[in-house]
């Protein structure tokens, strides 16, 4: 039998609740809109890009931004504003895929130690601590060094370094609801623990994992963008934003434009999702609104 | 602490266990023998067990041995410690830089959270998070470097070359340390210890200072201290861009050379120094707040 449980905040009306609460801060609401003409040119990369990113011309090398080149050309006389498109949609891959990893295994870790303490509890908790342990870049080189260079690479080193940040929050929150009337009245009425999990607990723990996914996309983007730069990364001639400002640091002195023009995309995108990140956690819990 | 030191050690020795093809072979020539590339097997123990391959390497690693890097044929930790030195020389600077400036901004924010000071420090912050560590340095560089012709753009060794590295490596605990600062001071400054302390006469500064600040300061001792970890691997990146001989760059150095040896002597030396900051910031945490106890 199934029993109209009460106690969720995240039903349709806290949603649309969290939807206004969002529209209407105007910083949020920049971010959103920067994120969402980011994924948009990232996907219409193929049709929008002027220039195929791999075309070398030589008697274009470094040239300045142009008419025909709107953003300049770089090192090998590849058209920037190109290159920068389909490199968005490499970083938005990596991003997405390695937040998307770190929420399939961090959540359920961090569900099941929070709901059923015990062994379980010591054993994740444990895991996640040794993780914790080493700084995510860190880990991530760690795993670039055991598994090698690319973009599904990349994904699981980013993705196995966003998992203890999810875990842990996923535990915090699950341990808070797990006490809850609700979850007790369920557990009291038979119902199996999968089942307590999926309908009552996890969609009471939605909110802070939204914001802290968002957040960990500004930082998955960034480290993809790091790992690039170091060479540990997207390998070139693959159009990547922080593979791009590493070819170009050695012309620095004469083609300032090739270094600067990548980095200020990777900034904006950085900075939209740590705004909506911020507007996101400010509408979804507005019991945990920031003083500042 | 020691369970955890134990699980990054066994990471530590399963990464080389990991890496797909074989250790003995990376290190020998294409065109070595197979009576050769057994031969170096024994002789690293390779050929053994795993289970006895890891008491020998726990056994080793007390005697701080962490095997012979394949590039220089000599201990990988020794060659690891001189760059380790560096590091930590660069991140103490960026977390002075960063904890003086950022509580500094983050006091008088919070002090006065309807002043210029408050947005400015919130802009500061989210520039600090926002922008890439390596690009910043980049642009110092440009700025600085290049154009003004004030500080050098890489190396080290003496104090100007410390400046760019320092500013770059400590914008991001910076904004973060402005951010809480600003925060928990703006939190306590609404306490009646404030309000009583104000009635009293006390001035100001004092009241910011002696009162509000000094009962903000255990979440500011965590961000601070949390900035020694994000120093650590941000140092990676920074490292690079400045040409700066630290850990960091000895370790992409070492991955993009398969030298599994010292990459392994390396992230050791890392995790090994972040979790002695760990330990650190629980001492500092009783120290700040005497009704911690630790058992």
């Amino acid at each position: 039998m199934r029993w109209p449980i009460r106690g969720s905040h995240t039903g349709r009306r806290g949603r649309a609740g969290a939807w206004r609460r969002f529209l209407r801060q105007p910083a949020a609401l920049g971010g959103g809109a920067v994120i969402a003409a980011y994924v948009l040119l990232a996907v219409a990369a193929p049709w929008l890009a002027p220039y195929d990113p791999g075309q070398n011309d030589l008697s274009l090398r470094l040239g300045p931004p142009t008419w025909q080149h709107w953003l300049g050309n770089d090192e090998l006389g590849r058209d920037i504003l190109s290159r920068l498109l389909w490199g968005a949609q490499t970083s938005l891959l990596i991003s997405i895929g390695a937040v998307a990893f770190a929420v399939v295994v961090g959540v359920p870790l961090g569900l099941a130690a929070g709901y059923f303490h015990g062994r379980v509890d010591a054993l994740i908790t444990g895991m996640v601590e040794v993780m914790m342990a080493f700084p995510g870049i860190l880990l991530a080189l760690a795993v670039v060094a055991i598994f090698g260079f690319g973009v599904l690479k990349l994904v699981l080193a980013i993705g196995i370094y966003s998992v203890p940040t999810l875990a842990w929050l996923a535990r915090g929150s699950a341990m808070s609801v797990a006490t809850m009337e609700y979850v007790e009245a369920s557990r009291a009425m038979g119902q199996r623990h999968a089942g307590i999990l999926r309908r009552h607990v996890l969609p009471n723990i939605l909110s802070p994992i939204i914001v802290q996914g968002t957040l960990r996309l500004a930082t998955a983007v960034l480290t993809a963008a790091t790992l690039s730069f170091l060479g540990l990364g997207v390998q070139p001639p693959t159009p990547e934003w922080g593979a791009m400002i590493a070819s170009s640091v050695g012309y620095i002195r004469v083609a300032p434009h090739a270094t600067v023009i990548p980095g200020v995309a990777l900034m904006l995108v950085v900075l939209a999702f740590n705004v909506a990140g911020d507007g996101l956690r400010d509408s979804l819990d507005p019991t945990m609104r920031r003083v500042d | 602490m020691l369970p955890v030191v134990l699980v990054v050690v066994t990471l530590v020795f399963l990464m080389l266990r990991l890496i797909p093809g074989d250790p003995a072979r990376l290190m020998l020539d294409p065109s070595a023998t197979e009576q050769q590339v057994g031969a170096l097997r024994h002789q690293l123990g390779l050929d053994l067990p795993v289970g006895r391959q890891y008491l020998q390497f726990l056994g080793q690693l007390l005697h701080g041995d962490m095997g012979v890097s394949y590039k220089t044929g000599r201990s990988a930790l020794g060659d690891a410690l001189p760059p380790f030195q560096r590091t930590a020389e660069l991140a103490v600077a960026s977390v002075i830089f960063a904890g003086f400036f950022g509580i500094g901004l983050g006091i008088l924010a919070g002090a006065r959270t309807r002043s210029l000071m408050s947005p400015i420090t919130m802009i500061i912050a989210l520039l600090g998070v926002s922008v890439p560590t390596f690009w910043l340095g980049l642009l110092l560089i440009i700025v600085f470097s290049l154009r003004l012709d004030l500080l050098p753009a890489g190396g080290a060794g003496s104090w100007q070359a410390l400046v760019l590295p320092t500013v770059t490596l400590g914008s991001f605990s910076l904004g973060v340390i402005a951010r809480i600062t600003r925060t928990s001071v703006a939190e306590v400054m609404h306490a009646d210890y404030v309000r009583t302390a104000r009635a009293k006469g006390v001035s100001e500064g004092s009241v910011v200072l002696r009162h509000a600040f000094r009962n903000a300061l255990i979440p500011v001792i965590t961000i601070t201290s949390l900035s020694f970890g994000y120093a650590l691997g941000g140092a990676v990146a920074t490292e690079t861009v400045f040409a700066w001989p630290g850990l960091g760059r000895y370790i992409v150095g070492a991955i993009l050379g398969r030298d599994y040896p010292s990459v392994q002597a390396g992230l050791f030396l890392f995790a090994a120094s972040f979790l002695v900051v760990n330990l650190l910031m629980d001492v500092a945490y009783a120290l700040a707040n005497p009704r911690i106890t630790y058992r």
